[in-house]
């Protein structure tokens, strides 16, 4: 039975070998230091870390990640040891620098066979970029676990001094170092899953309906009473020390014991006042992910939307999206592989019948012929049989989540844009539309990019984007491109909070205009599309002087110095018919605005198509590269980050005759007006 | 498990196993000379090569580390091996029931990435571990290692519906996997 520790909280623990598995949203060093009976350390060779990974009894992982797992032998360690701190602390260099901005780190002790004894979720942690996670300690010849979350905003250097330990400076620098090397050799994982902001916990946990009535977790009888009811933010409350614990002087404010942890907290004594009871702990895991029932003997286990790890349902279906797209990558891969070799045996094999002049006389060739074509074909059976077998399962898995996607997740044709509402929050990722393999053509996997975009979008009105050339006349394309512009733009509008994301349109001769009625009339613009030379340079040059001013207050560490009138909001502008209209100096603008936008919220969507700026040369090609290229009609452009499989793109684009865009924006020009 | 020895994965209870594990461990031989307690690292890495009818397919290394169709995945790369005491420092993941039907044999070997021949590495050993409940299945140990940088150490192939693990125990050198295939391809 697994004891869910609340802080000081303790736990006998009856085996010595044991395995601590740590879990965090992103990247952690874990150590582990060696104490006496007085809890200090002797010195370096008394602490665990990546750049010294074993001591007797103990081992660390040398590199930073997000999950570890810490072999502990409690029977191995030296007599003068009474006391094992397990540490976590933030990577310097890039990436977040407190913990206060990723997701809560989850501790528990297990035994060798994973059997959970112990755990511990470290709540409340703001400034800290270190903290003690958990102490196992010798009390009286038996070993127990305790939950600790002693968190050190000075990092492991501070950390360190406080346990005594003379080099502390020297070893946490040391450590970082070790940590960076590690890095600087290890394979990059896929960019879409690790690049996320994993600060951003987008939304209380959403509950979706097939999991509104499950409890939170929480064993009866820990006496922890952690079944609190209520969704909370998985930052949790900060539960101000609890007694038995161990009194290092926390160089940060945890003393007063009335910290808002929503807050990012100035260290002032009298905050805000905590409700919580001191006693009972408040935070709750996030309620666990619905699994799928267990499956019948010789059957696959149906499956459940939002059957992945994530803090909230949103999080949840977003992996599991992508762990869909991962899995079908992958087995088409195994699947075109076999085909491959099979084909190539083949040959091999015929050519040997060829050249070999026994087999010309009588019917030896036609039989070896033939027994060549029937081990091909049989080896293309299997391979097609297992593929068979994947794609029923994903099918099936995408039957039930393409149902239960949000918004922005889900089709203009899903239901769930029938019962809109402008959100309160910015949603994880944003769908821009399916991806599908020529082997399935019918298992479409949705295409969702994280928000706030990384990349500007190119919506491609080029000839060259068709597969079937021949069904579309360039002015179909063109017409068709600035339809799947404004499509994308109304999505994002829809999905940001009211105010929080403004779009402006340069249409230098009025080509789009027809196309751009929807965004027109509903009053979602933040101006008319603007005309003309005059047009362009007036739109640019703003955009241009907001990124400017943006940069300079944030380099300047005063992001609160910008003017009262500043819209905060992110800023999209669409740019149709390039280059007509534009200048040399209205080009290096738009080329400034796509490298430098993104990071300061302001984004690009060209429609264009390229053959007709290539009178700029190669001047243009860092601005195409920069962009993520989206087609108006369905191209396999798209690369999947494991295997490159080119992947057949669609847009997502709304049914016609459909009134669902103009009732969308309807209600995001009303809660527009309303919020101004 | 000696050289040449083969055992069948196929369980007692009659089902066959589904995912295997092939871990590797090693340590740092201590120098001798007047620094005794120095030690010098030792970087071996773990490779295997997907085979289907001798052609190699697919191969899974640090640079590397998941096979395209995703059943073979490695836990990442290790630079300095452990303590020896049997934890795996490196280790391989396959998932058998999802080895594409082609592939009829995977091939494990370790390279000392550093060049320190095994003379200078202590308690190598490779196991092949029941990843469905951590069962040991069978233990080799690199034993007493000669002048040389690699080692072939075992495949795993394809008999009838389910797999069989042959000890290989071969000596070579080598840095990568590729300098090794001249000594793979006998033992296919």
């Amino acid at each position: 039975m697994t004891a869910e520790l609340v802080r000081g909280q303790n736990h006998p623990l009856s085996q010595a070998r044991l395995e601590i598995r740590v879990s965090a949203g992103t990247p952690v060093v874990a150590a582990a230091t060696l104490g006496d009976e007085q809890g200090r350390i002797h010195g370096v060779e008394w602490v665990a870390h990546p750049g010294a990974p074993t001591l007797p009894g103990l081992e660390v992982s040398r590199q930073a990640a997000a999950d570890h797992r810490l072999a502990v032998d409690l029977d191995a360690m030296p007599e003068a040891v009474h006391r094992v701190s397990v540490l976590l602390a933030l990577p310097t260099g890039s990436g977040p620098t407190r913990f206060g901005a990723v997701a809560t780190p989850f501790v528990a002790v297990t035994g060798l066979d994973g059997t959970e004894i112990a755990s511990y979720t470290i709540t409340g942690l703001e400034a800290e970029s270190a903290v003690v996670a958990l102490e196992l300690y010798r009390r009286q010849g038996a070993w127990k676990v305790r939950a600790i979350g002693q968190g050190y905003a000075g990092g492991l250097a501070d950390l360190f001094a406080d346990q005594g330990l003379a080099q502390a400076h020297q070893l946490a620098g040391g450590i970082h170092e070790a940590v960076a090397q590690g890095m600087a050799r290890s394979v990059p994982a896929p960019p879409t899953r690790t690049d996320g902001d994993r600060s951003r916990q987008t939304a209380a946990p959403a509950l979706g309906p097939d999991q509104g009535g499950s409890a939170p977790q929480g064993a009866p009888g820990t006496g922890s009473g952690s079944a609190s009811p209520q969704p909370t933010s998985p930052y949790g409350t900060q539960t101000p020390g609890a007694p038995g614990q161990p009194a290092p002087q926390p160089p940060y404010q945890s003393g007063s014991g009335a910290t808002d942890p929503a807050q990012p907290s100035a260290p002032t004594s009298g905050g805000p006042i905590n409700y919580s009871h001191p006693g009972r702990q408040t935070a709750a895991p996030p309620p666990p992910p619905p699994t799928a029932p267990p499956a019948e003997p010789g059957q696959p286990a149906r499956p459940v939307a939002g059957d992945a790890t994530g803090w909230s349902m949103d999080e949840r279906l977003y992996n599991q999206v992508w762990g869909m797209f991962e899995d079908l990558a992958r087995t088409t891969a195994a699947y075109r592989s076999a085909v491959d070799f099979a084909d190539s045996r083949m040959e091999k094999e015929l050519d040997q019948v060829l050249s070999d002049p026994r087999s010309r006389i009588g019917g030896q060739s036609d039989a070896a012929r033939e027994a060549a074509q029937a081990k091909h074909a049989q080896l293309v059976n299997q391979a097609r049989a297992t593929l068979d077998r994947d794609l029923v399962q994903l099918t099936a898995e995408v039957e039930v989540v393409e149902p239960a996607l949000p918004p922005a997740y889900a089709g203009w044709d899903n239901p769930v844009w029938h019962g809109y509402r402008v959100p309160m929050e910015i949603p994880m990722a944003l769908r821009l539309g399916d991806l599908h393999l020529p082997e399935s053509a019918e298992l479409r996997i949705p295409m969702l990019v994280r928000l706030p975009l990384e990349r500007g979008l190119w919506i491609d009105s080029g000839r060259g984007g068709s597969i079937d050339g021949s069904f579309t006349d360039s002015h179909d394309l063109r017409r068709l491109a600035m339809e799947t512009a404004v499509a994308h733009a109304a999505r994002l509008l829809a999905v940001y909070p009211a105010g929080e994301f403004a779009v402006q349109v340069i249409d230098p001769a009025g080509s789009g205009a027809q196309a751009l009625v929807p965004l027109v009339q509903s009053g979602v613009l933040a101006a008319p599309p603007a005309l003309g030379a005059a047009g362009v340079a007036d739109v640019l040059a703003r955009l241009t002087q907001r990124v400017d001013l943006v940069q300079m207050a944030l380099r300047g560490g005063a992001p609160d110095s910008l003017p009262p009138d500043f819209d905060t909001a992110q800023q999209l502008l669409i740019v149709n018919d390039f280059p007509h209209g534009f200048d040399d100096r209205a080009v290096n603008q738009l080329r400034y605005l796509a490298d430098e936008g993104p990071a300061v919220g302001v984004h690009l969507m060209m429609v264009a198509d390229r053959e007709e700026a290539s009178a700029y040369g190669p001047l243009l090609d860092p601005l195409w590269r920069s962009l993520l290229r989206l087609t108006p009609v369905p191209d396999d452009h798209l690369a999947d980050p494991w295997v490159g499989h080119a992947w057949t793109y669609e847009p997502s684009l709304v049914p016609p005759g459909s009134q669902v865009l103009h009732q969308v924006l309807t209600q995001v020009a009303a809660a527009r007006a309303k919020y101004r | 498990m000696t050289k040449g020895q083969a055992i069948s994965l196929q369980k007692d209870d009659g089902g066959s196993l589904t995912a295997v594990r092939m871990g590797l461990g090693w340590q740092a031989a201590p120098r001798r000379g007047l620094f005794g307690t120095r030690t010098r690292e030792v970087d071996l890495d773990a490779s295997a090569v997907l085979f289907a009818d001798k052609q190699p397919v697919d191969v899974v290394f640090f640079r590397h580390l998941v096979s395209d169709d995703g059943s073979v995945r490695h836990t990442g790369d290790n630079l300095v091996g452990g303590v020896g005491q049997g934890g795996d420092d490196e280790a391989i993941l396959v998932d058998l029931a999802r080895v594409p039907v082609h592939i009829d044999q995977i091939v494990f070997t370790v390279n000392s990435f550093t060049g320190q021949t095994f003379q200078e590495v202590q308690n190598a050993f490779c196991r092949l571990v029941d990843e469905t409940n951590g069962q040991e299945l069978a233990r080799y140990t690199l034993a007493g290692g000669g002048a040389y940088t690699a080692q072939i150490m075992a495949k795993v192939h394809r008999t009838g519906a389910s797999w069989t693990m042959t000890a290989l125990g071969t000596p070579a050198n080598g840095r990568t996997f590729q300098d090794l295939m001249p000594a793979i391809l006998p033992h296919l």
